[in-house]
């Protein structure tokens, strides 16, 4: 009589633990918005990362389609190679552009992807060939101090 | 049977870390009789029943259990060993979680494949033997000292053993019980068809039911023989422990440097 | 002068010959354990009522103590975000510092406390009163018996204990964040879903919890069948228990954290 009621305890604690993961993987994480076990590799190279990292998004129209799996610098070209995993339900033409883009001022960084017009699609394993770096705050502001000090020179 | 001896302890030694306990034991214990080891505290009584039991091992000679060396056997053989055996320990040391029938049962339940309905039978009969299946609800925490020796008694009993060890049956039990625990003991044995080893130093009460006492001290065994030719015996130590007596040759000090020195007197004057 | 100096010297020596004396005996007790562990799922009712003990009577002060870290998260994570006007932010930071951190390392605290200290003070009274000894000459294994059925309930209610504290405390960010203050419930939500990684988050700290669990159990275990059989060893191992079973999480967490989230 006693264990089957101990057994009940118990039944109801593993249900209710199985459940909170469930809810961290549902509710708190994303596994039912973004899958990624069907996914293929794309490489890019860019001049420079900014704040880049590793598992950053992959956004396309906004929409997360991938995340960044490994940086890397490569010593023949001195640029850095951002490996990358994309959905598989997501195909890309061949000429997409690859950006390195702020979420706000202060956000995260991310690449995007703006798709361009070629019929071919990219395959895993290909390289993305237009690419476009990231903004760099101090290269911004030296730039636009410049600007403002040859603006200055130009009025007087 | 292949011989008159269950148990045989040759020329036995036993050292904890430095300190020897036990120092050239020799002893005979013939099948179906009950045997006492009496002895102050810490003579090393309890030392020889666990190296009986193969819980310690010996530092020299050889415990032999119905003609197999227990320091020598396998594990699994020590195992096969223990189910013929049966031991009370001091307290009882009746598994706190679990009821009085499933104290009794637990034997039954890991050794055997008994169905349930048969556990229930054997286990209430053991506890009929100690006067106690009324209890068999009781958790161990609700009885007596007295009570609970019994229900560990029935548990030793569960699965019939050859060998019957009891450390201290008698500690700390009231008159009345002390009586219950020592007739239960013999008639057991009778009953069993078992051997009984007791390890007591309750004088009185042990030499109504024995047939034979050795005596140990330091370690050794110093005197042997019936309960009678022991009471008649007047020779030093055993004439002290068996009437009681303060001081006598076990002398009431502990040994230690001397009294002044240790107040300091005599370092003084130095 | 002289004679002091030996006697610290041998007294150190002496001490640290026998911490390692003792943790090569912790090292063979746990292999015992993983050997000895077949009886605890052939005769899975043992660890049931194992679970119950160290997991059940654990839940409450699992789930108080996670609503109450979460509701403290919701309210110092707000009152520094909106600083930097990123209030939206607030569900990533109180579900990943939830995920990854809190939720393993206070559940495993708490654990510690609640259930492993019992189980030191279970075993060490069993050996006290000579249970254990009973049951070796009953011709049972008590590492078998008693020992291996606590560790692996230890191990299975550990993540389960951790999952709950973290889903409680993302509800208790939910409550003082969304609910109290009036954060945007959609931004709440969809920013921690987009920020909060199933396996590299939510799994990594399952990860974390099952060390835990081995850990802290591990060590409960062996401090109780260790210890001297007095009334005064139990009490000394129980309170190793929870002091040794703490620095071990912590110390663990770090690695562990070092290992999985340093990216590469």
């Amino acid at each position: 009589m006693e264990r089957t009621t101990l057994d009940l305890w118990v039944g109801l604690f593993v249900v209710a633990g199985l459940a909170a993961v469930l809810v961290l993987a549902m509710k708190v994480g994303n596994l039912s918005t973004f899958n990624m076990s069907e996914s293929y590799n794309l490489q890019a190279e860019f001049d420079n990362i900014g704040g880049l990292k590793s598992r950053s998004p992959v956004k396309s129209a906004g929409v997360v389609v991938g995340r960044v799996t490994a940086i890397t610098f490569d010593n023949k070209t001195f640029r850095a190679r951002v490996s990358m995993v994309i959905d598989k339900r997501y195909q890309f033409p061949k000429d997409t552009f690859a950006k390195i883009l702020t979420a706000g001022l202060l956000g995260e960084q991310y690449v995007g992807l703006d798709p361009g017009g070629d019929d071919q699609v990219l395959k895993g394993g290909d390289q993305v060939a237009k690419t476009q770096s990231a903004v760099v705050l101090e290269n911004l502001i030296s730039s636009f101090l410049y600007s403002k000090a040859s603006e200055g020179d130009a009025k007087k | 049977m292949p011989s008159e001896n269950l148990v045989e302890i040759s020329d036995l030694n036993f050292t904890y870390d430095v300190r020897p306990v036990l120092q050239g034991i020799n002893m005979q214990i013939p099948r179906g009789k009950v045997v006492a080891i009496m002895g102050l505290s810490g003579c090393g009584k309890t030392t020889l029943l666990r190296l009986i039991g193969g819980q310690l091992k010996p530092s020299q000679g050889a415990v032999k259990v119905a003609g197999q060396s227990v320091h020598e056997l396998n594990r699994e053989d020590l195992y096969n060993m223990r189910r013929r055996m049966g031991m009370l320990f001091q307290f009882g040391a009746l598994f706190t979680d679990m009821s009085v029938f499933d104290n009794v049962a637990f034997q039954m339940r890991e050794h055997t494949d008994l169905p349930e309905s048969l556990i229930r039978d054997l286990v209430l009969l053991k506890l009929e033997a100690v006067g106690l299946r009324g209890a068999h609800d009781l958790m161990p925490n609700s009885l007596s000292g007295g009570m609970a020796r019994r229900v560990a008694l029935a548990r030793a009993i569960a699965l019939d053993p050859m060998l019957m060890m009891y450390d201290e049956p008698f500690a700390g039990l009231d008159t009345i019980s002390l009586g219950v625990i020592g007739n239960l003991i013999r008639h057991l044995n009778n009953a069993l068809g078992a051997t009984s080893i007791v390890v007591t130093h309750d004088v009185q009460e042990s030499m109504k039911i024995v047939d034979y006492i050795y005596f140990m001290s330091g370690g050794q065994i110093i005197a042997q023989g019936s309960p009678d030719e022991l009471r008649a015996l007047d020779s030093g130590f055993v004439h002290q422990f068996v009437h009681g007596e303060i001081d006598g040759p076990m002398p009431f000090h502990y040994p230690g440097t001397k009294y002044a020195e240790d107040l300091a007197l005599e370092t003084a004057h130095a | 002068m002289l004679d002091r100096a030996m006697a610290a010297i041998s007294g150190t020596g002496h001490r640290v010959v026998n911490g390692v004396w003792r943790f090569g005996f912790a090292c063979r007790f746990f292999l015992a354990v993983l050997l000895h562990s077949g009886i605890s799922f052939r005769r899975f009712s043992l660890t049931i009522k194992e679970i119950y003990f160290s997991g059940v009577l654990s839940l409450i002060i699992i789930l108080v103590s996670g609503l109450f870290v979460g509701l403290v998260l919701g309210l110092q994570g707000y009152e520094t975000l909106q600083k930097y006007g990123s209030e939206s932010a607030l569900g990533t930071l109180v579900a990943l510092s939830l995920v990854r951190e809190l939720g393993p390392v206070m559940s495993a605290l708490l654990f510690a406390s609640r259930a492993g200290s019992a189980i030191t003070a279970e075993i060490g009274l069993m050996k006290a009163t000579e249970q254990i000894s009973a049951m070796e000459m009953m011709a049972v294994d008590p590492i078998a018996r008693v020992v291996a059925p606590r560790f692996w309930a230890g191990v299975i209610s550990m993540p389960l204990l951790a999952a709950m504290f973290s889903a409680i405390g993302v509800f208790g960010g939910y409550l003082v964040g969304v609910v109290m203050i009036g954060v945007d419930e959609g931004q709440f939500w969809s920013q921690m879903q987009s920020a909060v990684d199933f396996r590299l988050d939510v799994m990594n700290g399952v990860i974390k919890s099952c060390v835990f669990g081995v850990a802290v159990t591990a060590i409960a275990l062996f401090e109780g069948y260790d210890a001297p059989p007095t009334a005064e060893g139990v009490s000394h191992a129980t309170t190793r228990t929870v002091v040794t079973s703490s620095l071990a999480v912590l110390a663990l967490d770090f690695l562990l954290t070092a290992f999985m989230f340093r990216g590469i």
